[in-house]
């Protein structure tokens, strides 16, 4: 979509909305929010990126294929569950430390490595779904075209600057 | 000793799977002759470790062991060893290591030969670990692994189709009576409630008089009868001889056919001595002996001959274990053995044959005796036994079944004549296979024909000396085979004295008429073949056609099947998808009565609850009225949107929070999906196709309006409520309670929702990967 508005807007709407679902995400042990929320704002603000700047971009500042993050994540929760086994209770029971951080108790669980798995996996599979409908529908060129053609020239926005400069060493 | 007696047991219950794991890697390193050499060991040592049990049971005792399985259940990895068992076991062992020699040299050179050792490894174990099971799963297990390991023997020369098809015939056949022994094995257990063949002797009364002892006899014979190619499924066992020689004589003659034997047997003393097993089992077991011997007569193949015998004998030999004597039961286990080691031997002598002179046709080879005196030697000896002569271990059988039969009344007459006839020209066709090509002029035409080497040869001659010795030293292999296994099979003490010196009463004379008309048989061969051939041919198609048209029937029926359900459109799936939909919620409420009482309009509605319910449905009246696709979709996320809200006014920020989500991705992605599946834009369903969406979704709206209204008139059970409010921040140190549950309390939960998720993901993204790659080429 080709909207200067949306471009200007999107970067800085994108970063907040991240930092906005990290925060929900950590708040949800308490308060409203949690993994699954997390992850769907996150899903939602690179949803905005890609429309604004197109599949490529949101490919390349992902650095990881979005399938690979859900599978990481699924892999974190799953070994948030299987950590309890090594201390003798049964399977997806919370374990808590209280280290001292700078003279701060932080109370820590598997439960919260547990939360960041779901919002990895949610976060992954959406974005995945997102990112392969979107690609076919804007464009029938293949992934490495797109990589060679960022539709980004006319924005002299520094962030993605960095981005297009860091492209060629992606070139798969 | 005591303490490792069980443990030993165990290991060498498992000899033949080690062996069948090395079988592919010795043969790669040592070549396969060597290897088969080397490979014979492990039964070899499995049967010395059975001949110590030998003075044990040949006393009456029995051995047992095992390991707890899933105690819970009542599972056990348990063996238990009688008469019965071990005779097995010792003919498993005993015939595997010749057999496992024999193919070291029968399949010398071929480039499979790892592959077919460890097969054959593969099925002895499987073997092994039935005849010895004393859980019903055990049992079960091992059975269908001897189906498999068959399955892939049959089939070993897989590029033919012939050999494909057998193999998949024996397959369906032996898989299908597999399914019914489990579920007879099922009843047996419900009935009894034991699941060990060695309690079950105990429950035998309870049994005969349950009422569902009818079915569970029925299924079990049904596994029983197609493992033991009993008329009218006989037909697999002859297709079977496609695969190798080594593989018919172990598995198709001297072992696996006789499991349904076995289980027979194991079974007779529990559930034999009832009217409907004495009728049944001889019935069945006389027409497939008939069967057997007549489709035999007209085969010229030496293989397909045996094969044909050997559905005979196996039919007398159920015929027999139903008869209902003790008597008929020494002769059945008499006959098991000596059939046993002459198969064993004429199986394995026609495969050298047809290994050093290159055919099996018996028209077609003659004067082999020459070339060939040792195979002659041993095919002779497995025939005389075969045929019933004195001083062959076959005599003995015979001469015990004639004097088990022959009791004077109507039935036993009847069932003697078939044994006599049956009999008969089972010496037919003894001599057509163990005679006939050895004799006459010496063949001209065929390639130089030499003597079979020395790993040719072991099997057939040790088995036809076996059935030589057997019988001139009746009194040792009475103690410690034949009336041990009698007595397991009879269920008490029985002891076989019967020698082999004739005895001129009754039997004798019977087996002087079997013998005379076996002759008879013999020397007018062809003719008789010609007279068979031209009666069968002219009573049409038989069991084996019968099993095509029904397998292409299958297929058929399951294309019809597949087209009605599958129809590849989507509006189909999701219509009948949302009916059943509407089935589950509205049926069950009018059915049983649940309708909810009527609602009553809440008095203190607050203007924003209001004014949120009307713009939900303005969403759904745009959705209704929209003229393109994304308007409606548009209007369906405001219809989202608001119900969000009302969440939230409501109290569950959570939920509400969730909500807004969603429906903003799913605006999203429904707008993407449209633009990728090149919809047109507006909706063309005629009206027609139109009222009745609306009558589906209508019923679905309502089914859920009713729903919802019924379970919030039900009084409302708060212990979930109580129990996560109080414990959320005491034990999960959590204060809020809708996270708490979904990352903890039900974590579990959790991970598998998310793992679908994520399958869900892969799904999708490979269903666009293959619509993109289909554009592209």
């Amino acid at each position: 979509m080709n909207t200067l508005i949306l471009r200007t807007v999107a970067p800085a709407l994108t970063a907040l909305m991240l930092l906005f679902s990290v925060f929900v995400l950590l708040r949800g042990h308490n308060e409203p929010g949690g993994g699954f929320i997390g992850g769907l704002i996150a899903a939602s603000a690179l949803a905005i990126y890609g429309i604004a700047f197109g599949v490529g971009a949101v490919r390349r500042a992902l650095r990881f294929h979005p399938m690979a993050i859900a599978g990481a994540g699924l892999f974190l929760a799953t070994l948030s569950g299987l950590l309890s086994i090594l201390f003798g209770v049964p399977f997806m029971t919370g374990l808590w430390v209280y280290p001292r951080i700078l003279g701060l108790e932080v109370p820590l669980a598997t439960v919260i490595s547990f939360d960041l798995g779901v919002y990895l996996v949610v976060l992954g599979s959406i974005v995945s779904i997102a990112l392969a409908l979107e690609q076919d529908s804007e464009t029938e060129i293949p992934d490495a075209e797109v990589a060679q053609a960022p539709p980004l020239e006319q924005v002299p926005l520094r962030g993605k600057r960095r981005r297009r400069d860091r492209q060629p060493r992606e070139t798969r | 000793m005591a303490a490792i007696g069980p443990a030993l047991t165990f290991c060498v219950l498992l000899l033949p799977f080690m062996g069948a794991l090395m079988a592919p890697w010795l043969v790669s390193r040592i070549g396969g002759a060597r290897a088969a050499w080397l490979l014979a060991l492990f039964p070899a040592l499995a049967f010395l470790h059975f001949c110590g049990f030998l003075p044990e049971i040949a006393r009456g005792e029995v051995r047992t062991g095992g390991y707890a399985w899933v105690p819970s259940l009542n599972l056990s990895f348990s063996w238990f060893v009688d008469g019965l068992s071990l005779a097995f076991a010792l003919l498993i062992t005993g015939i595997g290591t010749l057999i496992v020699i024999y193919s070291g040299a029968y399949m010398k050179g071929h480039p499979h030969q790892g592959r077919f050792l460890s097969f054959i490894l593969l099925f002895m174990g499987a073997m092994l670990g039935l005849v010895v099971s004393d859980s019903f799963l055990m049992l079960f297990v091992y059975w269908e692994l001897t189906s498999i390991a068959s399955f892939l023997l049959i089939g070993f020369d897989h590029e033919r189709e012939a050999a494909r098809r057998a193999a998949l015939q024996a397959l369906i056949v032996t898989g299908a009576g597999g399914l019914s022994l489990l579920a007879g094995l099922v009843f047996l257990w419900n009935i009894t409630g034991v699941t060990q063949f060695s309690l079950l002797v105990h429950m035998a009364d309870g049994l005969r008089e349950s009422p569902f002892y009818l079915a569970t006899l029925l299924l079990v014979l049904g596994g029983a009868f197609t493992k033991s190619a009993q008329f009218p499924f006989h037909f697999w066992l002859p297709n079977a001889m496609e695969a190798p020689t080594p593989v018919s004589a172990y598995l198709h003659s001297a072992t696996m056919v006789k499991a349904g034997v076995y289980l027979l047997m194991r079974l007779q003393p529990v559930m034999g001595d009832t009217p409907a097993w004495e009728i049944l089992l001889p019935f069945f077991g006389g027409i497939t002996l008939l069967v057997g011997v007549l489709l035999g007569l007209r085969q010229t193949d030496m293989k397909l001959i045996l094969a044909y015998s050997t559905v005979a004998s196996l039919g007398l030999l159920v015929m027999l274990t139903g008869f209902g004597s003790s008597h008929a039961l020494e002769a059945a286990v008499l006959y098991l053995l000596a059939h046993s080691f002459f198969k064993g031997a004429l199986f394995m002598a026609a495969g050298a044959v047809d290994h050093e002179a290159g055919s099996r046709d018996i028209t077609r080879l003659s004067g082999l005796r020459h070339t060939m005196p040792l195979t002659f030697a041993a095919a002779l000896l497995a025939a005389l036994s075969m045929g019933g002569l004195p001083l062959f271990f076959g005599f003995l059988a015979k001469e015990e079944i004639y004097a088990a039969l022959a009791a004077g009344n109507p039935r036993a007459v009847f069932f003697t004549a078939l044994a006599v006839i049956g009999n008969a020209l089972m010496f037919a066709l003894a001599f057509a296979t163990g005679l006939k090509p050895f004799i006459g002029a010496r063949n001209r035409t065929a390639a130089p024909v030499h003597e079979a080497p020395p790993a040719l040869l072991l099997g057939p001659l040790l088995l036809a000396f076996l059935g030589l010795a057997c019988a001139l030293f009746p009194g040792l292999s009475h103690t410690y085979l034949s009336s041990p296994m009698a007595s397991a099979v009879a269920g008490q003490a029985v002891t076989i004295d019967i020698t082999a010196i004739p005895h001129f009463r009754t039997p004798l004379a019977l087996s002087l008429l079997t013998i005379a008309l076996g002759v008879l048989v013999y020397w007018q061969l062809d003719r008789v073949r010609d007279v068979t051939t031209r009666a069968l041919d002219a009573l049409g198609e038989g069991p084996d056609r019968g099993f095509d048209h029904f397998v292409s029937g299958l297929v058929r029926a399951a294309v019809l099947v597949t087209r009605v359900v599958q129809p590849g459109r989507l509006h189909i799936y999701v219509a009948v998808t949302f009916v059943m939909l509407a089935l589950t919620l509205l049926v069950p409420l009018f059915a049983f009565g649940e309708l909810p009482a009527m609602p009553v309009w809440p008095k203190d509605m607050l203007i924003e609850e209001a004014a949120f319910l009307v713009i939900a449905l303005i969403g759904i009246f745009a959705v209704l009225r929209a003229r393109n696709r994304l308007t409606a979709i548009v209007s369906l996320g405001i219809q989202g949107f608001a119900v969000a809200v009302i969440f939230l006014l409501f109290g569950a920020p959570d939920l509400s929070f969730t909500q807004f989500m969603v429906e903003t991705l799913s605006v999203v992605i429904l707008a993407l999906v449209m633009t990728k599946l090149q919809l047109t834009l507006s909706d063309h369903r005629p009206m027609r196709e139109a009222l009745l969406d609306a009558t589906i979704a209508t019923a679905c709206g309502l089914g859920f309006t009713l729903l919802l209204l019924k379970a919030l008139q039900m009084p409302f059970d708060r212990v979930l409520t109580d129990f996560f409010n109080t414990y959320s921040k005491a034990i999960a140190h959590g204060a809020n309670v809708v996270n708490v549950i979904i990352v903890d309390f039900r974590g579990t939960d959790t991970l598998g929702e998310i793992a679908v998720v994520m399958i869900t993901g892969l799904a999708v993204l490979a269903l666009i990967r293959v619509r993109a790659g289909r554009r592209a080429t």
